[in-house]
């Protein structure tokens, strides 16, 4: 006993203890007080307004005010990327600002940027619509007079158009003729024939709908003539080019006329007027072609002007972001302090580990000497009944274990953490499932590229998959070292044998080898130094001897670790000085474990050691249907039958020991406590009264014991336990299972693909082999093998270790710090 | 008559009922009206607001706020997520889906037609209209004299089309027109989507004609009162009642009849699902009947989340969404103009 507890304490076996303390600062102070709490970022504070909404609390306006600069820093960083203009990366260093100077800096930027916008979109408009009647001039031009030559028989042709136009309804195949037609209108036509024309531009989109629409208002009686535009316009909206279509409009009457207006203005459709003699055209459309080049200039000053302005801001932006983030988090946390009676400090209680007090308080320290305020900090450390938050002190290496835990479970307060053997026993089940020392060497590779590359792939975002295989590359590194060691153990390198230790011992009995499937090998030579035999590859005893190895190998794993889980479970108990469990729980459920599996494990190294030919399922099913009877050719060692009936009788006591003290004991003991409780609550009333009702000082009531609750509840861990150790044993047999598959599956792709296309002499058939052979074993071996792989490791760790001893109800410790703040609001 | 719709629902259905369970959780609680009520600002409610899922719409808005900006950014979630399962579905969740839109589509017409009518700008009234309702040149319904142009010209094309056949007249529009023309329409869509709903079967066809009988009753009930005193006729007034629903046909005989409130509440009260409602209300009330359905309504669409594989849901969390804008819109308005006491009157929890 004494040897455990002089053993060196575990870093990684507790969490960090920690205090509550109490923090009073003065009002006018706080917030550069916390800023530097941030910085050095080892306390968590406790929330002491939990009852109050946000807007209730205390600092809610300047929280409002970060809002709202960060919206404008969005706004910034939206145009920018609008632009095309890119972030600088590295945050200007320029001297520190003044929040109050940022804000009103913010303000008078945004304001400059809608303005320019502003002007931006005016110009722009301006410059589609001239653009928009370019085109339509244009085309217009196309319209009235294709040919541009004027034929003397216009007017007979125009006689029958007008005739033909009110008909327009009844025949819509004449549309041909009458479209030629109109190619001849000439100016002053429509004075003459009461025919007028409305032109512009619409979407391209809508341009369909447009035309039906025109057509069932006028019944008909109109001609819509359209084509399509040259170049696309920005549609300032969304910023996106748009394909425009030109149209012309002829009709007659007043009413037509309103009507197509309004249709137009329905559909957003720009309408120009285009006057119908052409040297009036002319001379529009060099006026408008003069404009727009002036206006282009005009534009590209405006825009290079803004993007000036932009990337001045750009420079910038991050910086400001990060210091609007730290204020918003500074205001959150003061936020969750309280004021104290006299209103002029600010009281905060929050969890920190014993290690940091020193530096927090010689933090405060520094803090105070250059404020030199009035009214120094006060630090001082609080008791609590609330269970305290759990940190672990992991780094690089250990901390994707410490996650594969912590994903189960937080541990509570100063549990044992499995993370410790984690470290190592989940790379090794893992292997001994993926064993193949040619699929560990891709995996190791693929371990060392991110390893080697952790600096430059830490420092940028990733994919949510890359990130996942970035963050576990030190559970990849040792899983692919013990894949290697678990593959040369079983001599596969993609299920070819490999004669690396020596010659084999065994030899074919004849030059043909025809016989090593059905009847087998000789041996001839001494065993094989090291793992299995390559010789056996393929011949009748590969199968029942790899699978009586793996199987009994699963056993022996699987007891280990689930006697390591319950050891574990005695630590704990010691810990928290609890000998009831020792006693009534941990005795007997070793005693229980060991008897029948402990025993298992013991006669199979037995059998290996001495090569005996007993049927281990005879002795072990016959050790409880009749234990008297007499073992036979079965009988390993000298008093067998004797040991078996003192441990199955062992294990039979063990079972209502688990069950029946422990709740017993506890009742007795609350009973004990509640006699001497009569005197207690008189003196109890007084420590309510001086007690600050937030605090987390504050005692819970005495808990109610129900006996019956307890009682089940031991009921259900000891049918648990007892049902639990013959479930999970056979649950380690997946260890045999998950390796069998494996081997079988790269001896499938290796035989039935590369060495079947290795058969036919063609260098196609070769390629294609090849390749089918290293899709598969890519993406099914090392992609989805490693990942079912890695899900049964991970399941007899959560389930068949940890249950054992592993409570995981705690909390992780989140302490109140800036370079944890990363943009998660973007 | 159940079907055996647990079988197949979820072939095509099952992830759409997950995602508008999923949506349904994400509506705003007791605790979040609780708060909200307590804001002394809009900017009080923007912020609360962050807190839940309207969160990513409203935060880019710049802090003068107005009631109108808050309930267009929420319409616009509900309208996203509509959007989103529309695309997902299949038939015949994809009909039954676009015919919740349909109510929108007629009181956008409506809004258009009457719009013009006064003379108003188009695209201020566009703006006003319900994104869910819109459709492609519903800006040109302003062209239309009369309901035969309106039809011939704009309506043929969208699904309201076969609900014109009984309004289908040249008379120019005036209010009192338009005013029977969204009655009539109503009576039609409700009825086909009633029919529509009986085809699916099963406890589709069960759920939904309970919620549109009440759906029916509630609007046969209000076309009364606001009928009472104007110079529509009795046939007239009858003839605007779905052909459905609990009060259909002896009820409506009443209700026909009806010269003031206290009558309707004679002839409502002898059917006992709406009891309840009237008992609620003191005898010639009538302003609180609104909130009274608006409670009773509510309290069934959340009552069809009890029950799996069926589509009701979907009609449901849109009705239930509607309704929580709503809530939003009358607290913002209370809390912009001062007038924090009447805030309860209007607001209709949904849990």
């Amino acid at each position: 006993m004494e040897y455990i507890d002089r053993l060196p304490s575990m870093d990684l076996m507790r969490s960090e203890k920690m205090m509550l303390a109490q923090l009073i600062l003065p009002v006018e102070s706080a917030h550069r007080a916390v800023s530097y709490l941030g910085q050095l970022g080892l306390l968590q504070f406790r929330d002491l307004n939990d009852d109050k909404s946000p807007f209730q609390r205390t600092f809610v306006n300047q929280v409002k005010r970060c809002a709202e600069m960060s919206r404008k820093l969005r706004f910034f960083k939206d145009q920018i990327h609008k632009a095309g203009l890119m972030l600088s990366p590295h945050p200007a260093s320029e001297t520190d600002i003044e929040l109050e100077e940022l804000e009103a800096g913010l303000a008078e930027h945004e304001h400059e940027l809608i303005e320019m916008n502003h002007n931006c979109e005016k110009l722009q408009k301006t410059y589609n619509e001239l653009l928009e009647f370019k085109m339509v001039l244009q085309k217009a031009g196309d319209f009235l007079m294709p040919d541009g030559n004027h034929s003397a028989a216009q007017d007979t042709e125009l006689d029958e158009n007008v005739h033909i136009n009110s008909d327009y309804a009844d025949s819509a195949s004449l549309l041909e003729p009458m479209r030629h037609g109109y190619g001849y209108m000439q100016p002053g036509m429509s004075d003459q024939f009461g025919v007028k024309f409305v032109s512009g531009v619409i979407c391209k989109s809508k341009a369909l709908r447009f035309e039906r629409m025109l057509f069932r208002t006028t019944r008909g009686n109109m001609l819509f003539n359209q084509a399509p535009a040259d170049d696309p316009i920005v549609d300032l909206a969304s910023n996106e080019m748009v394909e425009n279509t030109v149209f012309m409009v002829f009709f007659s009457g007043e009413q037509a006329r309103k009507k197509i207006h309004k249709i137009c203005e329905a559909f957003g459709a720009n309408c120009y007027p285009v006057p119908e003699d052409s040297i009036k055209r002319r001379q529009i459309t060099r006026d408008v072609l003069s404009r727009l080049s002036e206006l282009e200039t005009t534009l590209d000053a405006g825009l290079r002007h803004r993007d000036a302005a932009l990337s001045s801001i750009g420079f910038q932006l991050t910086k400001w972001m990060n210091m609007v983030r730290r204020e918003k988090a500074i205001y959150d946390t003061l936020n969750m302090l309280n004021f104290d009676v006299t209103k002029k400090c600010l009281v905060g209680e929050g969890w920190c580990p014993i290690f940091a007090k020193t530096m927090v308080i010689f933090i405060l320290d520094i803090f105070h000497n250059i404020a030199d305020s009035q009214v120094g900090i006060i630090f001082h450390v609080m008791d609590s009944n609330e269970s305290p938050p759990t940190f672990f002190r992991t780094n690089h290496f250990t901390n994707a274990y410490q996650e594969i835990v912590d994903a189960y479970g937080v541990a509570k307060y100063q549990e044992a953490n499995p993370a410790v053997y984690t470290v190592i026993t989940f790379p090794f089940l893992f292997a001994v499932m993926f064993g193949d020392w040619g699929h560990g060497i891709c995996l190791l590779l693929g371990a060392l590229v991110l390893i080697a590359r952790e600096k430059r792939l830490g420092s940028q975002k990733l994919g949510s998959f890359m990130e996942m295989l970035f963050g576990g590359r030190y559970v990849l590194l040792l899983m692919s070292l013990f894949s290697i060691y678990c593959g040369v153990i079983y001599n596969e390198f993609f299920s070819v044998p490999f004669h690396i230790f020596g010659s084999s011992a065994y030899k074919c009995r004849d030059a043909t080898c025809s016989k090593a499937r059905t009847i087998g090998l000789i041996k001839v030579g001494d065993t094989y130094p090291f793992g299995v035999d390559p010789s056996w590859r393929g011949s009748r005893s590969e199968l029942p001897f790899l699978n009586s190895l793996k199987m009994k190998m699963s056993i022996l794993f699987g007891v280990s670790q689930m006697n390591l889980g319950i050891i574990i479970s005695y630590f704990n108990a010691r810990f928290f000085n609890n000998s009831i469990d020792i006693k009534y729980q941990f005795v007997p459920q070793m005693i229980f474990l060991n008897s029948l599996f402990g025993y298992l494990s013991l006669l199979i190294i037995i059998k290996w050691c001495t090569g005996s030919q007993a049927d281990l399922y005879h002795v072990m099913i016959y050790m409880f249907l009749s234990p008297f009877e007499d073992l036979g050719e079965n009988k390993l060692f000298w008093g067998q039958g004797v040991l078996q009936v003192i441990l199955l009788l062992v294990a039979v006591i063990a079972v209502p020991w688990m069950l029946f003290p422990k709740p017993f004991i506890l009742k007795r003991l609350h009973t004990e406590r509640f006699q001497g409780r009569a005197y207690g609550i008189l003196g109890t009333s007084d420590m309510y009264s001086d007690d600050e009702p937030d605090s987390a000082r504050h005692p819970h009531g005495e808990e109610e014991f129900n006996f019956s609750e307890v009682f089940v509840h031991q009921m259900i861990h000891s049918i648990e336990f007892v049902l639990g150790a013959v479930s999970n044993t056979a649950s380690y047999l997946r260890l045999w299972a998950l390796s069998l598959a494996h081997s079988e599956l790269s001896t499938v792709f290796y035989e039935k693909v590369l060495l079947l296309a290795w058969g036919y002499n063609n260098f196609m058939i070769h390629l294609v082999g090849l390749a089918v052979f290293a899709f598969a074993t890519a993406f099914i071996l090392l992609m989805m093998e490693t990942l079912s792989a890695f899900l049964h490791a991970l399941r007899l760790h959560w389930v068949e270790f940890q249950n054992k001893f592993y409570s995981g109800d705690g909390y992780k410790f989140k302490p109140f710090s800036f370079a944890s703040l990363t943009d998660e609001d973007d | 008559m159940y079907g055996f719709e647990a079988m197949t629902f979820n072939i095509h259905g099952g992830y759409l009922e997950a995602i508008v369970r999923g949506y349904r959780s994400g509506l705003l609680t007791a605790a979040d009206y609780n708060n909200l009520c307590q804001c002394e600002t809009l900017d009080d409610i923007k912020m609360h607001l962050s807190a839940t899922e309207y969160g990513t719409y409203l935060q880019n808005e710049p802090s003068p706020l107005h009631t109108t900006t808050i309930v267009e950014k929420c319409t616009l979630k509900l309208v996203d997520e509509y959007k989103h399962m529309l695309t997902q579905a299949t038939e015949p969740l994809s009909t039954f889906l676009e015919y919740i839109t349909y109510g929108h589509m007629i009181d956008n017409v409506v809004l258009i037609v009457t719009g013009t009518l006064h003379e108003r700008d188009v695209q201020e009234l566009l703006e006003k209209c319900h994104p869910l309702g819109m459709f492609d040149s519903i800006a040109t319904l302003a062209v239309a004299q009369n309901m035969r142009e309106l039809y011939r010209l704009v309506l043929v094309d969208t699904p309201l089309a076969p609900y014109f056949s009984e309004c289908i007249t040249s008379e120019d529009l005036d209010d009192m027109n338009i005013e029977i023309m969204r009655n009539t329409l109503y009576k039609a869509y409700l009825e086909d989507f009633y029919r529509f709903c009986q085809k699916l079967g099963g406890a589709t066809a069960e759920l939904m004609s309970d919620l549109l009988a009440f759906e029916a009753d509630r609007r046969a009930v209000n076309i009364t009162i606001n009928s009472i005193g104007t110079e529509l006729t009795r046939e007239d007034r009858r003839k605007l009642y779905s052909n459905f629903g609990l009060l259909y046909p002896y009820g409506h005989e009443e209700l026909a009849i009806c010269e003031d409130i206290d009558q309707v509440r004679g002839a409502m009260e002898k059917y006992p699902p709406y009891q309840s409602i009237f008992s609620k209300l003191s005898y010639g009330e009538s302003q609180m009947l609104d909130k009274a359905f608006y409670e009773e309504e509510v309290k069934r669409l959340c009552l069809s989340f009890e029950q799996q594989f069926h589509y009701a849901v979907f009609f449901a969390y849109m009705r239930l969404r509607e309704q929580e804008i709503r809530n939003l819109m009358w607290i913002s308005e209370c809390v912009a103009q001062n007038q924090k006491s009447r805030v309860h009157d209007s607001v209709v929890f949904i849990f």
